[in-house]
């Protein structure tokens, strides 16, 4: 689907908030609008409302005010009726230690109102199979690594044919190689035309497999978008360092460039659409000498604190 | 694994495929649950060993009464326990209605406090709760499979008491007509009639106790402070049911009734007594079942 073209909403939710009994609000008029087919990374630090708002959109949790809608279908009303084309793994997987990976998602199966009994067996191998755990299927869950838990779990969102996936940090936890598996498996639900719905913590995760993302902070949600929108939040900026940081100033601001910066024989102003190597030209024709010249284009990361706040300041 | 697997080309193409969209019937979905959940129930090794020890215990009670069998001609009238033990003596069946109701005071209780307990704080506790409810299994569905999974385990306990304690009898002990608390005799099978009509009552009993049991549980994720919960509470019930001054309040105690189960043992039977132990277990049944349904079906899951 293109940017900017309203299509039908996978996810959309109005005014979604959720007050706790001792009157803290984890989740604030959140709006969230996540386009059928596109993987939409729920980026924010942890406590910033990213769980109780997935705990929301799947009926778990009863929201304070405000609605929301999977596919169309209002929850948590439609819980009974649209679930069974959702897939999720919220907070972690969770299954009984007792009974083995197969026999868990046989529950899980039985529990499904919808699933078709007769399919059961089929359905199962090829939800395994596609995470890899065919060969530990008869294991008890007890004796799973937590990469074989992490995947058992996705196993059981793919149990039915599913138009949503809600992730919930699938990658919590896993060592680089199961990080990379999910990644991929996101990229496969994905092709398959399946809308994702990935909340992490994690930013190369995103960066990496999401078309578009939307970032909470102390549960609210203070962007949401494409990628690129993301990133034209913030411009490139040019750094020059150079000895005679006036005479660059005086180039910079010749150039109309926005928002100049100077401090410790370095220069900094926002690119706009001036090419680099305008400014270089530029600073060469007024003789300034420059010693490093730099287009700084921020990183997800520089992004993501910008809109999040700096490491420990949790405003609550 | 099976060879339509192997043969299946990964994807959710396949998934869909595989899934023919028809959705079952109702009832067959809900009985496929059922099983699901009584199997989850009857397979768990815990729960295995409980019903092993209510196994164990008439064969304890029945060899020790063989070893230093009463002698029958203390053969009287009166009520209670001793009857029973004056009677197996001449007859075996009796050794049921021993069985029954010595394990009646705390282990059948505990049996199924323990299944009861863990129905929903278990699955909160694993975190499994979650993953139930969004298959979706539906609040008030998953609910009353659990339920009638606690009943049926209720149900399985009394009779594995009873038909041990039965078989034991006949083997250990004479078998012939059976007399009566009121003093008649009636035929080995009408005896039997009534034996199971006993057992029957006291499985309704415990199934009060399961409802009790799963409103607990639904207040909690920690299986174990419920099961204790519904022990406290049963103990409780018993100690203050004992007590002549609470006398007004002991009709409406949970385990009030329970002993009511002699009445079956009359002729004619005690059908008020019956009646009102019966709607005793009813009320509770309702009043829990109602109390879970409202706290489950309205609050938040956590876990």
């Amino acid at each position: 689907m293109a940017d900017g073209v309203p299509g039908p909403l996978a996810i959309a939710s109005s005014g979604l908030t959720k007050r706790f009994r001792g009157g803290q609000i984890a989740v604030d008029h959140v709006d969230l609008a996540v386009p059928a087919g596109s993987v939409y990374g729920f980026l924010g630090p942890n406590g910033s409302g990213k769980t109780t708002t997935i705990r929301m959109l799947l009926g778990l949790a009863y929201p304070t005010s405000g609605t929301a809608a999977l596919l169309g279908t209002p929850m948590p009303d439609g819980a009974v009726r649209v679930l069974s084309r959702v897939g999720s793994l919220v907070e972690g997987p969770a299954f009984f230690p007792f009974l083995s990976g197969w026999e868990n998602l046989a529950r899980c199966d039985a529990a499904d109102r919808t699933a078709d009994p007769r399919t059961a067996k089929a359905r199962i191998g090829i939800a395994l199979e596609r995470v890899g755990l065919l060969a530990a299927a008869r294991k008890r869950y007890r004796n799973y690594s937590l990469g074989m838990k992490q995947r058992l779990a996705i196993a059981a969102g793919l149990l039915r044919p599913r138009d949503l996936i809600i992730l919930d940090e699938p990658t919590n936890g896993l060592d680089p190689q199961g990080t990379r598996e999910v990644r991929a498996l996101v990229r496969q639900i994905a092709a398959d035309g399946i809308t994702v719905f990935v909340s992490s913590h994690l930013l190369a995760e995103v960066d990496q497999v999401c078309t578009h993302v939307g970032v909470m902070r102390t549960g609210q949600l203070v962007f949401q978008g494409s990628l690129p929108d993301l990133r034209r939040t913030h411009a490139p900026r040019v750094s020059v360092k150079t000895a005679d940081v006036e005479a660059a100033a005086t180039v910079f601001a010749k150039l109309e460039l926005a928002d100049p910066q100077a401090a410790n024989g370095v220069i900094t102003a926002e690119l706009g659409q001036t090419e680099p190597e305008r400014v270089t030209a530029e600073l060469v024709h007024a003789g300034v000498g420059v010693r490093e010249l730099v287009v700084e284009t921020p990183s997800l990361e520089e992004l993501f604190v910008g809109l999040t706040g700096e490491g420990f300041d949790v405003e609550r | 694994m099976s060879a339509e697997v192997t043969d299946a080309p990964a994807g959710l193409a396949t998934a869909r495929q595989a899934d023919d969209g028809q959705p079952p019937q109702a009832v067959r979905a809900y009985l496929r649950f059922f099983g699901s959940e009584l199997r989850l129930v009857f397979r768990r090794r815990r729960n295995q060993l409980l019903l092993l020890v209510v196994f164990g215990f008439p064969l304890l009670i029945g060899i020790g009464l063989k070893i230093a069998a009463p002698h029958p001609d203390n053969n009287g009238g009166g009520n209670g326990p001793a009857v029973f033990f004056n009677q197996l003596a001449g007859n075996g069946v009796f050794l049921t209605l021993i069985a029954l109701q010595a394990l009646l005071i705390l282990v059948l209780p505990l049996v199924v406090a323990v299944v009861a307990g863990d129905s929903v704080a278990g699955e909160a506790g694993y975190g499994t709760l979650r993953y139930l409810l969004t298959r979706p299994a539906g609040r008030v569905r998953a609910l009353s499979v659990k339920y009638l999974a606690i009943v049926t385990f209720g149900f399985a306990a009394t009779f594995i008491i009873g038909i041990t304690a039965l078989l034991l009898g006949v083997i250990l002990f004479p078998v012939g007509p059976v007399t009566l608390l009121s003093g008649t005799t009636v035929s080995l099978s009408a005896g039997l009639v009534r034996v199971l009509l006993v057992a029957l009552y006291i499985a309704a009993a415990m199934a009060a106790v399961g409802a009790i049991g799963l409103a607990i549980s639904t207040l909690t994720e920690h299986a174990i402070g419920a099961i204790a919960a519904i022990m406290v509470l049963v103990v409780t019930s018993e100690v203050v049911d004992q007590v002549p001054q609470f006398a007004v309040v002991a009709p409406y105690l949970p385990t009030h009734w329970w002993n009511s189960f002699d009445a079956l043992l009359r002729t004619p039977v005690d059908t008020t007594t019956l009646w009102h132990g019966l709607l005793s277990f009813a009320v509770y049944i309702v009043v829990f079942g109602a109390f879970a349904w409202a706290k489950f079906t309205s609050s938040d899951v956590t876990s």
